[in-house]
């Protein structure tokens, strides 16, 4: 046989090289896969936008002063929930499928005997995860614009890149969690112990200032807090732009720290 | 980027592998060269594993020097993957595609283009006789077309150097023969084999030379012909003896026939008399008044070569 010749040079693989080698295996779970995607990916979050906002929503005054500009309680809830929709996708990813990808069924093993390295499968894995949340959130948006609970034209817009950002933050840091556990039996507890917990008190469903002086604060200095306020502020065109700042800024903070968590959780797990 | 024939595929000098405290490879030296298949004989735990992960480039190399396809693989870690076919001890193949796509997806990690890579994929389902198995899922396959595919799977850049790692653990005799017979198809066309095996007949049947292993050394290095000339017998008589055998025990029985032959090994069920002449140790056993209820006389193979040189059996 004659030996392959290999256009990459010596040395490391560039990162988009290596991710883009990965597409087509991605392209491949995605088929495999949307069907099943769709009920939790769309549907779910419906029943929750029908159930909460619209029929719930229906029983609550709409003073905007109350809801932090909304005019109704569905513009209230719906940027808010689509961003917590956002961080369960995120997790949802990073959490099962990806043990699966290191233990069960070893892909990554697979994928490490070839040319690709850590970094790349960590990239592939959270670009698909972003290209779900891109996917997910911009169907949504485009369900509910016409509900009338965006305030402006670019409102949309840029809540859907607040929401994709928060998914994103909740992916890294999840991956890197996830390539650190032997077994699954944690993921149990964070399903129940912070994802629950932040979807429900980290101002989806009401403003935080509910909880009381205390409560209020430690919602805030939750990530989830700040891709709802983000989301909510931009749809409701009622932004507080250094407040945005921090949130954009804290968002992507956890964006960084989350990529390199995974990269050398994974690293420490299958390269040793 | 050919490799010159004159260099080596592997050369390892002094390489270890340490997990914490635990040494896997305790500074090993391998050479192997371009188009021979490379064996590691040894049991479970002899360091043959950790050996093939760091000459599969994924491993970080705790001490020594290595170099693979005359690189490093600290550096050039994915110029030298991207010339190494890997089939890992386990199936890591996605059971949830079907067999094609598995080879397809596999061959696109290594940044060949679509058309060539199908074109590929349809050489090697025949190669490894799954065409007809082509749009199967994983799960449904057996355990040897399973191994098949992961074979296949690892041809898929035309590797210059294969690494299988207990290519046939598991399988049923008759997929071991298919197995062996398409890795020495695979020999006859020039790709340079390394095999890690505690199987003794596998490494008789696959290796041009073989390095024998024992607790992260190397024990002895050699043909299988040589290694089995350089320390055993031509043949061996195995005497296995009644449970209230003369003397009351097979150690007891082994001093009495410890004459007859070179080196006498006791092992639990039986007595290996090593000698050139296994039959004129049979006779002579016998009209010394001892009585086995079971003769055999065999040729040596690497399993006696193997206990000659750590004193246990390869097979627990």
């Amino acid at each position: 046989m004659t030996p392959r010749t290999d256009p990459d040079a010596r040395g490391d693989l560039p990162l988009w090289t290596g991710i883009a080698r990965q597409a087509d295996y991605w392209w491949t779970v995605y088929k495999r896969t949307w069907r099943s995607s769709v009920v939790s990916s769309f549907l779910a979050p419906l029943f929750y936008v029908v159930a909460m906002g619209v029929i719930l929503g229906g029983f609550i005054e709409g003073d905007p002063d109350q809801l932090e500009g909304a005019s109704s309680y569905l513009a209230f809830v719906v940027p808010g929930l689509i961003a917590a929709h956002a961080m369960q996708t995120a997790v949802g990813e990073t959490t099962y499928p990806v043990m699966g990808l290191i233990k069960w069924q070893k892909v990554y093993d697979s994928m490490l005997a070839t040319p690709l390295q850590v970094g790349h499968l960590v990239g592939a894995t959270l670009g698909f995860v972003l290209f779900r949340l891109v996917t997910t959130c911009a169907v949504f948006t485009a369900v509910l614009a016409p509900f009338g609970v965006y305030e402006s034209w670019w409102g949309p817009f840029l809540a859907f890149l607040a929401q994709v950002l928060t998914g994103m933050a909740f992916a890294g840091l999840v991956y890197g969690f996830t390539a650190r556990l032997q077994s699954e039996s944690a993921f149990g507890l964070l399903f129940r112990l912070g994802v629950f917990p932040l979807f429900l008190f980290s101002g989806a469903f009401f403003p935080v200032d509910n909880l009381g002086a205390v409560g209020s604060w430690v919602a805030r200095l939750t990530p989830l807090w700040h891709g709802v306020n983000l989301s909510r502020m931009l749809a409701l065109d009622n932004v507080t732009w250094w407040l945005a700042g921090v949130n954009v800024a804290v968002l992507l903070v956890l964006c960084v720290l989350g990529w390199s968590w995974s990269v050398t959780g994974l690293r420490k797990r299958l390269v040793s | 980027m050919a490799v010159d024939t004159s260099t080596s595929m592997i050369s390892a000098r002094g390489l270890r592998k340490s997990f914490g405290d635990f040494e896997a490879v305790r500074g090993i030296d391998v050479d192997v060269r371009r188009g021979e298949a490379f064996g590691f004989l040894g049991p479970n735990g002899a360091g043959k594993s950790s050996t093939m992960r760091m000459v599969a480039a994924v491993s970080p190399v705790s001490g020594g020097e290595l170099r693979i396809l005359g690189m490093d693989p600290a550096v050039d870690g994915p110029a030298i993957r991207s010339r190494l076919g890997v089939c890992p001890q386990e199936d890591t193949l996605d059971t949830e595609l079907n067999v094609r796509d598995n080879l397809y997806i596999y061959g696109r990690y290594f940044g060949m283009p679509k058309k060539e890579v199908r074109e590929r994929v349809d050489e090697l389902l025949e190669f490894v006789q799954l065409t007809d198995k082509a749009d199967a899922k994983v799960e449904d396959l057996s355990g040897g077309m399973k191994r098949r595919l992961t074979i296949a799977r690892s041809l898929v850049n035309r590797p210059d150097l294969l690494l299988l790692d207990e290519p046939t653990t598991g399988l049923d005799p008759q997929a071991r023969h298919v197995l062996w017979d398409r890795l020495f198809r695979l020999k006859q066309a020039g790709v340079t084999l390394v095999i890690t095996t505690h199987y003794m007949d596998e490494a008789e049947q696959l290796c041009d030379r073989l390095v024998v292993m024992d607790k992260g050394r190397i024990a002895a290095e050699g043909s299988p012909l040589d290694l089995i000339r350089e320390h055993s017998t031509r043949e061996v008589a195995e005497l296995r003896f009644g449970v209230a055998a003369e003397g009351g025990s097979h150690e007891a029985v082994a001093e009495k026939v410890a004459d007859l032959g070179e080196r006498v090994e006791v092992l639990p069920d039986r007595l290996l008399v090593y000698s050139a002449d296994g039959e004129e140790v049979v006779a002579k056993t016998l009209e010394r008044g001892l009585r086995p209820v079971a003769t055999l006389v065999r040729r040596s193979t690497l399993e006696d070569v193997f206990l000659r040189l750590t004193g246990r059996t390869l097979v627990d």
